[in-house]
Order: C-alpha cells, then sequence, then structure tokens
C-alpha cells in the first residue's frame, strides 16, 4: 500500500473544505463544508494508524516517538489503534458540531428570514421583533404565515 | 500498484471529486447528495485501510444521521429549488486560501512519505478497537458523552426560544 495515496486526498479534501467555508454563503452550505474539512482529518488519522511514517520509510522510529519498536514488521504488528480512536471521537464531535450548528442556523433563519452569511451583522444588533403576529394566539386573525416566517425588517 | 493502492486512487478521485461538487454546484440540495458520495467514497477507503468498525461508524453517523439532518435543516429554511444564483460570494481569496491550504498539505504529505510502501495491518476488529478505546482513552470517551448530551441540552435550547414571543 502507498500510503502517499490516501494522505493526498485527504489534504486536498481540507483544501476543498477550506475553499468552501470561505466561499459559499449559505450557512448550511458553510456546514456541510466543515464536515468536508472534519472527514479529511479523520482519513488523515485513520491512514496515519495504518502507515506511521517511521514504517512508512523502513526505518524503526526515531526515539522520542515510539522507544521500543526495533523492525518495521514489528511496529507494524504491534500497532495501536489510537489513530481509529480519535478517528471515533472526531465523528462524534462531528455530529454534535452539526447539532447544536444546525439549530443555530435555524433560529437565525427564524429571527431574520435568510441564512446568507454575509448578510448577519455583528456591529448593529437588530431590535429582536420577530414574526410578531404569527406566534401568538391561533385566534388572532391577522396571522399571516406560518411561525417560521422570518421577520422582514 | 496493488490491487489496494487502485482501489484507494478510484475511491479518492470520486471522493475529491464529489467533494469538488459540494463546493461548487448551484443546486442546494444536490450538495447535500454529492456530499453522501463522498464521505461514501472516505469510507470506502476506511475499509481498505483495514479500518472497518471506523467505517461502517462512518456510514452510519455521517451518511445516515448527518447529511440527513443537513437536508432538513436545508428543507426548514425554505431554500431555493432548482440553481440559485445568490450561494457564492464573488471569491479570489478563497480559491487563493483554500487551494494554498490544500496543495500545500498535498506538497507537505507527498515530500514526508514520497512513494513509500507499507504492509497493511491484518484486518482490525471491533474487540480490539474497544480495547484501546476503553482501555487508553476511557476518559476522553466519558468526557465525550458529557459533550453530546450538553450538546443536545444546548441545541434544544437554541430552538425552544421563539422571537417575539412575550414571556
Amino acid at each position: 500500500m502507498r500510503p502517499v495515496i490516501p494522505y493526498v486526498v485527504a489534504a486536498l479534501l481540507f483544501g476543498l473544505g477550506v475553499y468552501g467555508v470561505l466561499r459559499r454563503r449559505n450557512a448550511v452550505l458553510v456546514l456541510m463544508s466543515v464536515e468536508l474539512m472534519l472527514n479529511a482529518v479523520n482519513l488523515l488519522l485513520v491512514t496515519a494508524n495504518a502507515a506511521p511514517l517511521a514504517t512508512a520509510l523502513g526505518r524503526p522510529a526515531p526515539a522520542p516517538v515510539a522507544p521500543e519498536p526495533s523492525s518495521a514488521a514489528e511496529t507494524a504488528a504491534a500497532l495501536p489503534y489510537t489513530g481509529q480512536a480519535f478517528t471515533l471521537f472526531v465523528i462524534v464531535i462531528a455530529a454534535a458540531e452539526v447539532g447544536v450548528g444546525l439549530a443555530i442556523v435555524l433560529q437565525l433563519y427564524r429571527l431574520r428570514g435568510t441564512i446568507a452569511v454575509d448578510d448577519v451583522r455583528l456591529d448593529t444588533h437588530t431590535p429582536d421583533r420577530g414574526p410578531q403576529a404569527t406566534v401568538a394566539s391561533p385566534a388572532s386573525p391577522a396571522a399571516p404565515g406560518p411561525a417560521t416566517r422570518g421577520a422582514e425588517t | 500498484m496493488t490491487t489496494a493502492d487502485v482501489l484507494m486512487l478510484a475511491l479518492g478521485a470520486v471522493a475529491v471529486g464529489a467533494g469538488a461538487l459540494v463546493v461548487t454546484t448551484r443546486h442546494l440540495v444536490r450538495a447535500g447528495l454529492y456530499l453522501v458520495v463522498s464521505l461514501g467514497a472516505v469510507a470506502g477507503i476506511f475499509l481498505v485501510l483495514t479500518a472497518e468498525l471506523v467505517a461502517w461508524v462512518q456510514l452510519l453517523i455521517y451518511v445516515g444521521a448527518v447529511v440527513v439532518l443537513l437536508l432538513f435543516a436545508v428543507m426548514l429554511t425554505r431554500a431555493p429549488i432548482g440553481a440559485a444564483d445568490d450561494l457564492d460570494r464573488p471569491g479570489w481569496p478563497a480559491t487563493l486560501v483554500g487551494g494554498g491550504t490544500g496543495l500545500g498539505l498535498a506538497v507537505l504529505l507527498v515530500d514526508a512519505y514520497r512513494w513509500s510502501t507499507v504492509e497493511l495491518p491484518e484486518p482490525g476488529t471491533a474487540e480490539r478497537l474497544g480495547t484501546e478505546i476503553f482501555g487508553s482513552w476511557v476518559l476522553p470517551f466519558e468526557v465525550l458523552s458529557v459533550l453530546l448530551l450538553s450538546a443536545l441540552v444546548g441545541a434544544i435550547a437554541v430552538s425552544v426560544r421563539i422571537p417575539g414571543r412575550r414571556r
């Protein structure tokens, strides 16, 4: 196996994710690009688990990294699964991140009626008016639409 | 070039191609579907790299849960159906930074690994991975469960507050 192939794939995926985060306006698409970046890191971790640098170069690992193994074959046989364990951790963190991120995006949509990230003004705070009549009592006759309609301020 | 190399090259091409479509397509829903293809191809690479459990977890959580969540968000925010022109902001900086990051990392890794070969380790079992997690990484595991709980509570707390409601 040539470890350079999955490594280059991971690097390119990460670059695509960075490009997407910087380029996209839609917040959901930004979240998708973040997923691409996280996945590139996962791929990097799994590949590094299967092919650490010392093993790939066919020489024993330098002392501070792994003091014990003496030959490349021994290193490959005794590989711990640290990379894969961390991949699982990263997957869990990505799931938590996307949950909270989407909650924030939906709330932003309810508040402003748009999820374009460059329409979000961080320096000015628009008063939190929201869809007034929509969340009032259902008996209110003037309700113009569903509760998710954004505030057209 | 062994079979594993050919498989990884093909799957990597699929992953990178679908990823490029995710960040360039003008259809919002299609971006989510291309993301499925890209993540699935990465799961295939995991399988080739003998990380079976990670591959299945990737399929279950990413393709099964995260992408469905993203597609729900696309629907709930009334995304435009069909091609939309306002999804991108004009950006040479994005091309510059993204391309620079990707190509720079690629050059770094190619320089480190050259064209060397490694023996693939024997196929991983869930038992070994479980031993690793519950042996060396118990504390991060527990912290992650607290993180998941707080993310759940936080997502609910953010969502229940409807703007404009009088309290």
